[in-house]
């Protein structure tokens, strides 16, 4: 293949100032990050917030928001973005592998066996 | 029928202690058993959703830098297993189709590791699926799903696949709760042996 399409993504994709304050960042968003809700919904509010405050009231991961309110992923993290910020909303992030690292944590698969052995 | 909003009745929630999102990710051809492996072992009746990706190309021939732009969309579904109050294992179906690498990175970086899922009357289907995870660094294990027909010797489709001995190679049935069971324990396994042989070869 000759296209390399991910490199040529920019880095400013997407990126907002909103009103001078650091904007809580997208890519920081895993799919599988959990969202709970710190408030209820107010009115007024934009009806896609209030449907994912109403879902998170417990841990809900981002992909199930997504395909409950049938926008793709990265819609979804936008919207979460705007939550984040006003503190609508906090995000439980996955404590896995980072970036650099090849494997997961042993500790880590141990407990996912145990959990699987369990099925 | 109302899919999306009987789906809503029926949530599953996760416990309030949920902290830890895990991911394993089943890639394989059209029709292969994906959905069919998840939804033998999820807690949750396997749902669907989808990503985007809009790239800017410029033309090759094209001194102005026109930009022209591509979407790439690539649906997924998933199912998720509670493993303890707060571990949540998330099992992702994906087709192995090409556009659908453009998006590896976004959607499954971090991710445990892969089951490639093999329909054993199509293995040629697999070779992308295969080369695309070495290339993404990510750890793999093979499962040959049974279609019934001729039982395929696994030495066969190990060669068929130019799969190094190093990787695990299973019989499954995606239908059957205890052998999907038997195809995740096998990766974990596989990536337990991997970190084992990491940490005493510094
Ligand atoms: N005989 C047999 N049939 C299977 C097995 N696994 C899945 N099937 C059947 O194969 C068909 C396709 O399975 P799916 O799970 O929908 O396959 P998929 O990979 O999700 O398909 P796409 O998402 O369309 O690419 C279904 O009719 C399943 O019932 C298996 O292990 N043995
Ligand atoms: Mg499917």
């Amino acid at each position: 293949m000759t296209s390399r399409p991910v490199d040529r993504e920019g880095p400013d994709r997407l990126y907002v100032v909103t009103g001078g304050r650091s904007r809580a960042d997208e890519s920081t968003i895993d799919i599988v990050s959990l969202i709970v809700s710190e408030c209820d919904p107010t009115p007024g509010m934009q009806s896609e917030h209030v449907k994912i405050l109403r879902m998170c009231r417990t841990p809900t991961a981002v992909v199930e928001i997504s395909s409950e309110l049938d926008l793709p992923v990265g819609v979804v993290k936008i919207l979460l973005c705007d939550l984040l910020d006003t503190g609508r909303i906090t995000a439980r992030h996955p404590s896995s592998t980072p970036a650099w690292a090849q494997l997961p944590d042993r500790e880590i698969l141990k407990q996912v066996l145990v959990g699987l052995e369990k099925l | 029928m109302d899919l999306k909003s009987s789906e809503q009745a029926t949530r599953t929630p996760l416990r309030s202690t949920a902290a830890n999102g895990l991911k394993i990710v089943i890639v394989g051809g059209f029709g292969v058993g994906k959905t069919t492996m998840v939804r033998s072992v999820s807690e949750i009746r396997p749902l669907s959703t989808e990503e985007t990706m809009t790239r800017a190309g410029v033309g090759i021939d094209d001194p102005e830098g026109v930009q022209n732009k591509t979407t790439t969309t690539v649906a997924f579904d998933f199912g998720r297993i509670s493993l303890n109050d707060e571990m949540v294992l998330y099992l992702f179906g994906a087709p192995g189709q090409q556009r659908f690498w453009f998006l590896w990175d976004r959607l499954f970086s971090g991710t445990l590791g892969a089951v490639v899922l093999v329909d054993t009357r199509r293995v040629e289907d697999s070779w992308y699926a295969i080369d695309r995870l070495e290339h993404h660094k990510t750890p793999f294990i093979v499962a040959l799903n049974d279609f019934g027909g001729p039982v395929h010797g696994l030495e066969n489709v190990r060669e068929a696949l130019s799969l190094s001995d190093g990787i695990p190679l299973i019989h499954c049935d995606a239908r059957r709760r205890d052998s999907s069971k038997t195809v995740l324990i096998t990766l974990v396994n596989h990536l337990y042996a991997l970190s084992d042989t990491q940490e005493s070869t510094p």
